[in-house]
């Protein structure tokens, strides 16, 4: 966390959950837990958000929602699976309208267990978001120089 | 006449936690009609049953939705349990009616925090969510769990709360009470507050008995139903009069809401004060169970249904939940018309919607 330099926000995005992880989720955006301390910030436009939390797991009718609002989002950018059942489907995963976890639509970087996860996990969840983002964005920075001077720049991850 | 047009709302709006989308037929600002489109959370859970037995149901229907977690499970086992016939013991049946009572004050409190932010109060939200995380401590202390506890089972429950703890909740319903009424007077007497609540999105008596809906949102336009007159679990020996306002406004939602909260409180009162002292939590169940039955239960936002028909297998042959938010639906798309487009966000979340109840 010692080398942050920008304030991430937060899109949170309910697939097909239960409730219990995006009450959770807000919950950790208000005083008690407050996510905000770590310089995140939750907002409601795709187009301003760097970190997606996304909740419960991908059904055929809101796949293409969650494959647009990760599209939309700029580069770069995180995104965090919350609860099991974003994991890999959790209890639901034999219910045949769940294609899957989240991932089986976009890439996921950081993945919360949990039934409800707790406010603890997903908070160590962003932060370790909020790591991997600041890394993305140095390293895009990086590349964006070189493009434009015209040189090739191998960069890992 | 204005030219209309459609504008969408939703499924990822920032007013709401969870997915729904309108299309709203506007003419000018003015909303004409709202046609609602739903299913983006919809996962199949009743067709489950055919994987799962009836216990390991219980489980299942308990992440119908994280809010009222409880009472889908506590609606769910007393349905089997009268198919079997068994009488539970009294113990558990004041220990379920607590826990509902929890849940419902906690769902009451996330709704008004919603609400507060729905109107651009956040200061009013933090507050609402404050105190809201000690009615969650007291059921992450008795049961172990934040939001989903798993502490029903069919036949009864599977956890004893010690009078320690009894103790420990009695202490901090004083507390809450307390912050509540501060809270309260915000809601009930700011200037801003009424003049963004009062005399929006009015539906009258006639309208809600026609359109079916069910919970506080009926209650606050006169129309008398509330699921725990029927008498299940630890009701029949409470003393509590269903809190019903007549103006049918967002005003006289939230006037329902809030004085829910003080009810919930009397009743966990009551309850831990005539806490029967046996020790029995659940009367064994053999067998598997043979016969149909339905149960409704009064959740924080209104009837839910459950049929359950089982025929001697493990697995049940249909389960069936009709949730409160399902039957708000149409009532909402009545109260959306003729109302401002800056209003939408505000009135769909005064129905307190639960999507993910509604779409299983």
């Amino acid at each position: 966390m010692a080398n942050i330099k920008r304030s991430p926000w937060l899109l949170h995005y309910d697939g097909s959950s239960c409730n219990g992880c995006d009450i959770e989720v807000l919950a950790c955006l208000t005083p008690v837990y407050d996510a905000e301390r770590l310089g995140v910030m939750n907002t409601g436009d795709p187009m301003q958000a760097d970190i997606l939390l996304i909740t419960g797991g991908v059904n055929a009718q809101n796949a293409p929602v969650v494959k647009q609002l990760y599209d939309q989002m700029p580069n770069p950018k995180v995104v965090v699976a919350v609860g099991v059942c974003a994991c890999t489907g959790g209890v639901f995963k034999d219910c045949y309208n769940i294609l899957g976890g989240a991932d089986t639509v976009i890439p996921v970087d950081v993945y919360v267990p949990g039934c409800a996860a707790r406010p603890q996990a997903i908070i160590d969840g962003i932060i370790q978001a909020v790591e991997i983002f600041q890394k993305r964005s140095d390293d895009y920075k990086v590349q964006e120089k070189a493009r434009k001077s015209g040189k090739e720049v191998q960069v890992n991850g | 006449m204005g030219m209309r047009s459609v504008v969408p709302f939703g499924p990822q709006h920032p007013v709401l936690p969870e997915p729904i989308h309108l299309d709203l037929v506007i003419e000018d600002e003015r909303i004409i009609e709202a046609i609602p489109s739903i299913g983006f959370i919809h996962r199949g859970l009743e067709g489950l049953v055919d994987k799962r037995d009836f216990n390991q149901m219980t489980y299942v229907v308990e992440r119908t939705c994280g809010i009222c977690s409880f009472q889908h499970g506590m609606g769910y086992c007393e349905a089997v349990e009268h198919i079997f016939g068994v009488d539970v013991p009294k113990k558990a049946k004041y220990l379920r009616t607590l826990w509902a009572e929890l849940g419902r004050m906690h769902s009451h409190l996330l709704w008004l925090g919603l609400l507060a932010d729905g109107f651009g109060f956040e200061n009013l939200f933090y507050q609402c969510w404050r105190v809201r995380e000690k009615v969650l401590d007291m059921q992450e202390m008795t049961s172990g769990g934040r939001l989903i506890f798993s502490v029903n089972k069919v036949g009864g429950v599977i956890k004893d709360i010690p009078q320690e703890q009894l103790n420990i909740i009695l202490k901090t319903m004083d507390e809450v009470e307390e912050e509540l009424k501060v809270i309260k007077n915000t809601f009930f007497e700011d200037y801003s507050v009424q003049s963004r609540l009062k005399g929006v999105g009015v539906l009258t008596k006639e309208q809600i008995n026609a359109l079916g809906a069910v919970g506080p949102f009926a209650r606050a336009s006169g129309v008398n139903v509330d699921m725990r007159l029927t008498g299940y679990g630890a009701y029949p020996d409470l003393e509590f009069a269903p809190i019903v306002s007549t103006a049918g406004d967002c005003y006289a939602r939230c006037y329902i809401r809030t004085m829910e909260l003080f009810q919930s409180i009397d009743l966990i009162r009551q309850v831990i004060g005539k806490m029967p002292s046996e020790t029995d939590l659940f009367v064994p169940v053999k067998g598997n169970p043979d016969g149909e039955y339905f149960m409704r239960v009064e959740q924080p936002r209104g009837e839910a249904f459950y049929y359950v028909k089982a025929n001697g297998k493990p697995n049940l042959q249909r389960m069936r939940v009709r949730t409160p938010t399902f039957a708000n639906i149409p009532a909402l798309c009545e109260m959306l018309k003729n109302t401002e487009l800056a209003d939408v966000g505000l009135l769909v979340l005064t129905i307190d919607p639960c999507i993910s109840c509604t779409e299983r």
